[in-house]
């Protein structure tokens, strides 16, 4: 399957893909990794008349800590992401995430800007930006600016991106003492997209009170989706089993899935019921750690 | 729509040519450059035939527009040993059966040189798990996997005596 014609434009620096997208208009996409935009374009799902790449802008590549943040840059990888001494160490939510996207040649490809840039509530970083309540930074013509998460995916395939802007940076608030994170889907065949998926963070204070939680859910709704209702049980509480069975409950009945061919919307809402049970667990434990 | 030149190194050779845009690496290889040792299966990203190395690391050509690889250092499965030579890979996957009808093997290949790479003495789960966006339909991986840890064990050993 070959793309329809477009016309290709590389971008060596940040202005030159903004100015790049300002002349050529709507009808122009930028591309990172390739990997969500190509194999939409070949199968004539997207037939942009240009596409900007941005791939080669250097120095939107690390990860990094400074004051309470860890920033990410969006060309990160996320074969980098799953190598990062760091997360490795601090962050072991995304390795239990970029483990089960995809496939390691993908991964090779793929960056965590694209991953959240596409909107597609089926990636996986999205849940983990929600759980993790990760700030967006993104560049346009008017400049810089800052999107929290949850103002962020505004619909299927639609953010708070506007026309020419790029997304640069992921913010996270740094690691705490007591904190952890754990994220897992349920896919038909290794890389696969999630039948259902489940992202938790969560930070005690040194009584076990659980200070801040985070849930986000991939792939049950049109929109990456934030578990509020099951989170507002958890906060402030000292979690329990009795609790944690409450808001797997909760999570089967806000997720908002569709029977396709991963599965029917009962089996989904059950699953996803199942997944946040055991993610709160195992995030629990490694904050416990 | 314009053509755009593009320069890349592929196995070693400097190679110029002036591309269209949405001419994708794998058509490149095998059409332009009439290297058909890398080659098309599902043409969807998921079955890793068309696996080649880009700067080292290994990449479903299919998913590739040949645009972005001006300037990249390209190996396919021709380049991996001289020629009447076999690449260890090469060697353990005919010493231990780890193909049938061998459509997908140059993607294995490829896809294995990168995983031993960052893995030099990886277990068994760490070879399944690293070469899952690669299908076969034939063997049912055991051979595959076994001829990884052949391949894995040579080059150690090799390395160890280039020291």
């Amino acid at each position: 399957m070959i793309p329809a014609n477009f016309n290709y434009h590389k971008a060596n620096t940040l202005k030159e893909a903004i100015a790049l997208s300002q002349e050529l208009g709507e009808e122009a996409k930028y591309m990172s990794g390739g990997h969500s935009l190509l194999p939409m374009m070949k199968l004539r799902f997207a037939t942009p008349e240009h596409i900007i790449d941005i791939s080669k802008i250097k120095g939107l590549s690390y990860i990094k800590e400074e004051g309470n943040l860890l920033k990410i840059g969006a060309l990160t990888t996320q074969t980098e992401l799953e190598h990062n001494p760091n997360l490795k160490e601090n962050y072991p939510i995304f390795g239990d995430a970029v483990w089960l996207t995809a496939d390691p040649s993908v991964r090779n490809c793929g960056t965590i800007g694209g991953n959240i840039a596409h909107g597609d509530a089926a990636n996986d970083q999205p849940a983990l930006m929600l759980a993790l309540r990760a700030t967006i930074i993104a560049e346009g013509v008017d400049g810089k600016k800052s999107i929290p998460i949850d103002d962020f995916f505004h619909g299927f395939y639609m953010t708070a991106l506007e026309p020419g802007d790029i997304l640069t940076e992921i913010q996270i608030p740094k690691t705490k003492k007591n904190s952890g994170g754990a994220y897992h889907k349920v896919e038909r065949k290794v890389g696969d997209y999630a039948t259902a998926g489940v992202a938790v963070h969560i930070e005690l204070d040194d009584d076990g009170v659980c200070q801040e939680i985070g849930i986000g859910l991939t792939n049950v709704s049109a929109v990456p989706m934030r578990l509020e209702r099951g989170e507002e049980i958890l906060r402030g509480k000292k979690i329990t089993d009795e609790l944690i069975e409450q808001v797997g409950v909760i999570a089967g009945e806000d997720a908002e899935p569709e029977s396709d061919l991963r599965g029917s919307e009962a089996y989904k809402r059950s699953i996803v019921n199942t997944i946040t049970k055991r993610m709160l667990n195992k995030a629990l434990e490694r904050a416990r750690k | 729509m314009a053509k755009h030149k593009v320069t890349m190194t592929i196995n070693g050779k400097s190679v110029t040519a002036e591309v269209d845009s949405r001419l994708l690496l794998v058509h490149f290889i095998r059409e332009n450059l009439d290297m058909t040792g890398t080659h098309i299966g599902c043409d969807t990203s998921s079955c890793g035939a068309c696996t080649i190395l880009i700067d080292g690391k290994s990449v479903k050509s299919c998913t590739y527009l040949t645009v972005r690889a001006d300037g990249a250092e390209i190996t396919t499965i021709e380049g991996i040993a001289a020629d009447g030579t076999n690449h260890p890979l090469q060697k353990a996957f005919h010493d231990q059966h780890g193909l049938h009808c061998g459509f997908c093997t140059p993607g294995m290949i490829m896809r294995s040189i990168d995983l031993l790479k960052t893995n030099p003495n990886p277990t068994e789960k760490e070879i399944r798990w690293g070469i899952s966006g690669n299908l076969c339909r034939c063997t049912g991986y055991n051979n595959i996997v076994k001829s990884v840890q052949q391949a894995a064990a040579e080059m150690a050993k090799e390395k160890e005596a280039s020291v």
